[in-house]
């Protein structure tokens, strides 16, 4: 039998070879091009650039870096505590990282109770519960944030508005769509499995015979769960604040369908830097700081949930 | 131990507690009392149900019927969190991200009026100290050995003063060596704090070395009887007991004239005359091992006796248990003393051999 022992070894190496080939083909690689672009000039061509990277007639490659955008984000951190200063990209910044902020903490709020029921609930209803969650992933993504369109629109399409019509309940269509309470009931509405499935994870290893301890010893409901369940569910907590956070700072889609344009992101500022201002090492210049500042709370976390008083090895 | 009158008899009592889960009756209408100051153990099977009535004393199961009073307080309408017991979990429940002094102090801080800091700190100390693991305090549980972490949960179980001390299979996650040795330390802790206990086991031996008096309970979760430790192996009062505690040699048949036919024995059996049941009644004797002697030759005098041959011989050094094949086809077995035989040599295997018992040795069964 030779022919198992060989797909073995194949397979050990493909399993070990994949992960960082992909890294390195999807991440790291465009990482450095984009890199590239954030420290070049912009030039009015195609592409609208020129690389600091540049082979000479001498045959020597030259390194002739332009670091105008940076700069200009330095500046404008610079002038934090200027009152009225334009801060084009830190008011982005500032915007994206709020909503993510409030998106994550709306999630985690509704998202407790859920996984919280489905961990408690019988096994044989778990599978189906945690299927219910996962159902809207059966859609397209893009659907869903139209179909949130129809529901809030204040036209004769919204169907909130004209069921309270309907009712009685409103003389006027409520200005339900085009501002920051649409934007973060779709995300809030896209991000919650991302909160849920982590936390139920987490929830579901909890061993009752803890919760029935602490209850013997004398401690009530509330008690329980906030000297109990809370810390042991920790790093679930984490995790799924990760999952929702990191790729809603960045969402570009919801704000842009559902905000209207009406709070700039930090998603929408690159999206006008590579699309009608040409600028693209500005646009570049501002992808490469997000990644920066988004992997330090990353690093953060991870050594925050793995020393966390929760943490169960 | 202590002097107390008939009205100590029952400082808690069970008044026939059932428990159903859907179709399945875990216990059955259990009515017991429990003496003050007392290890009682309740002794079954796995699944028999035992674990279920502790939980129902404590409060983490409702019972279907029935009624639970401790030392005159009925509990029944309390929450587990205001029940004046505490339990010890099976595998102890410790949490895991608490060091062993919070664990301890986790009790301490649901009392109600709040208690001070200090009294806190020095109950934690005073009941480390007990189990002798201040050492450890500030160790979490996943750093204790299995014998540490007992202790600790039972510093933890005990940190409250409970009225009552509930023990769900205290030492069944510990090592059998350290089992035995752990078993007389826990007797001892609990005499010292002198806390009324009652515990759960399926190990006979675990109960009959710690408890004062045993509970032994049926596969269909019924109290089958409750005895001290040689009033249950000694006098059974079922059939269920006499084999579930220790061996025994069980003969089953119809009483006539005062002894007991049996199919396959030539001779009907002498009984004992206390308790002999009436003539025709279905009955069975048991007899334990250590109670038959073995002979190469017929005894003069015995009540019963029959001839056999040794099918096998089991060593176990302080005594061998001889399996002897009966004339009918049945196989009784017979403990003897190593030490017995002497100059003479022992049987072996294939052997002809006698064996005979007194009537008073054997006892009578009905059900």
């Amino acid at each position: 039998m030779k022919l198992p022992r060989l797909f073995l070894l194949r397979g050990r190496f493909w399993a070990g070879f994949l992960p960082w080939a992909w890294l390195l083909l999807f991440f790291t690689l465009p990482f450095a091009l984009i890199v590239d672009v954030s420290l070049s000039s912009p030039e009015l061509s195609v592409p609208p650039y020129v690389s600091p990277l540049s082979l000479g007639p001498d045959g020597q490659l030259h390194w002739s870096p332009d670091a105008t955008p940076y700069r200009r984000l330095r500046d404008e951190l610079g002038a934090l505590a200027q009152p009225g200063a334009d801060r084009p990209y830190l008011a982005a910044w500032g915007n994206s990282l709020g909503l993510a902020a409030l998106t994550t903490a709306v999630c985690l709020v509704i998202g407790y109770p859920f996984a919280y029921q489905i961990a408690r609930s019988a096994e044989v209803s778990r599978q189906t519960l945690l299927m219910l969650v996962m159902l809207p992933f059966w859609t397209s993504f893009l659907l869903r944030v139209y179909a949130w369109m129809s529901l809030l629109d204040s036209s004769e399409v919204g169907l909130i508005n004209q069921a309270l019509l309907a009712a009685g309940w409103i003389e006027e269509p409520l200005p339900l769509l085009y501002n920051s309470g649409a934007v973060l009931v779709g995300m809030v509405y896209s991000y919650l499995p991302f909160m849920v499935l982590p936390l139920y994870a987490h929830l579901v290893k909890l061993d009752n015979r803890l919760l029935e301890a602490a209850r013997d010893l004398g401690a009530r409901p509330a008690v329980i769960f906030l000297s109990i369940t809370l810390p042991l569910s920790w790093r679930g907590i984490v995790a799924g604040s990760m999952m929702v956070f990191i790729p809603a700072v960045g969402e570009f889609v919801i704000p842009d369908l559902l905000g209207g344009g009406d709070v700039m992101m930090i998603g929408r500022r690159i999206w006008d830097d590579f699309g009608p201002n040409q600028d693209w090492p500005m646009a570049a210049a501002v992808a490469v700081v997000m990644v920066l500042l988004l992997i330090g709370p990353i690093m953060l976390l991870r050594r925050h949930g793995r020393a966390a008083p929760g943490s169960l090895r | 131990m202590e002097d107390r009158g008939d009205a100590q008899g029952d400082y808690l009592r069970i008044e026939g507690a059932s428990k159903r889960f859907g179709e399945t009756l875990a216990v059955a209408s259990v009515t017991l009392a429990v003496r003050e100051r007392e290890i009682f153990a309740l002794l079954g099977a796995s699944g028999c149900g035992k674990s279920t009535l502790l939980r129902l004393v404590a409060g983490l199961e409702t019972p279907t019927t029935g009624r639970i009073v401790l030392d005159g307080e009925d509990l029944s309408a309390l929450p587990p969190h205001r029940r004046p017991t505490n339990m010890m979990f099976q595998s102890y429940a410790l949490f895991p991200h608490l060091t062993v002094a919070a664990n301890v102090a986790f009790g301490l801080r649901q009392i109600r009026p709040h208690m001070a800091p200090k009294q806190i700190a020095e109950r934690v100390d005073e009941m480390l100290d007990l189990v002798q693991m201040q050492a450890y305090a500030g160790r979490r549980p996943h750093e204790l050995s299995g014998g540490q972490q007992q202790r600790v949960a039972l510093a933890r179980s005990l940190a409250r003063h409970p009225k009552l001390l509930l023990l769900d299979e205290p030492l069944s996650a510990l090592d059998k060596k350290i089992r035995q040795r752990t078993q007389l330390e826990l007797v001892r802790l609990i005499q010292r704090v002198g806390v009324t206990c009652i515990l759960v086991t399926h190990d006979q031996e675990e109960a009959m070395t710690m408890a004062g008096r045993i509970g032994v309970m049926s596969p269909k979760g019924e109290l089958l009887q409750v005895g001290t430790p040689d009033e249950v192996y000694e006098q059974p009062a079922c059939r269920y007991t006499a084999q579930f505690i220790g061996e025994t040699n069980l003969l089953g048949g119809r009483v006539t004239g005062g002894r007991l036919r049996c199919d396959d024995l030539p001779e009907p059996l002498a009984l004992a005359e206390a308790g002999r049941p009436a003539d025709g009644s279905e009955a069975w004797l048991s007899v334990r091992p250590e109670r038959v002697r073995l002979s190469r030759t017929p005894v003069d005098k015995a009540d019963n006796q029959a001839p056999g041959t040794v099918d096998n011989i089991a060593y176990l050094g302080s005594h061998s248990d001889y399996h002897v094949r009966l004339a009918g086809g049945r196989t009784m077995i017979a403990s003897v003393p190593c030490a017995r035989w002497g100059e003479d040599t022992a049987p072996v295997r294939g052997d002809a051999v006698w064996l005979s018992w007194a009537a008073p040795d054997g006892v009578v069964l009905t059900r």
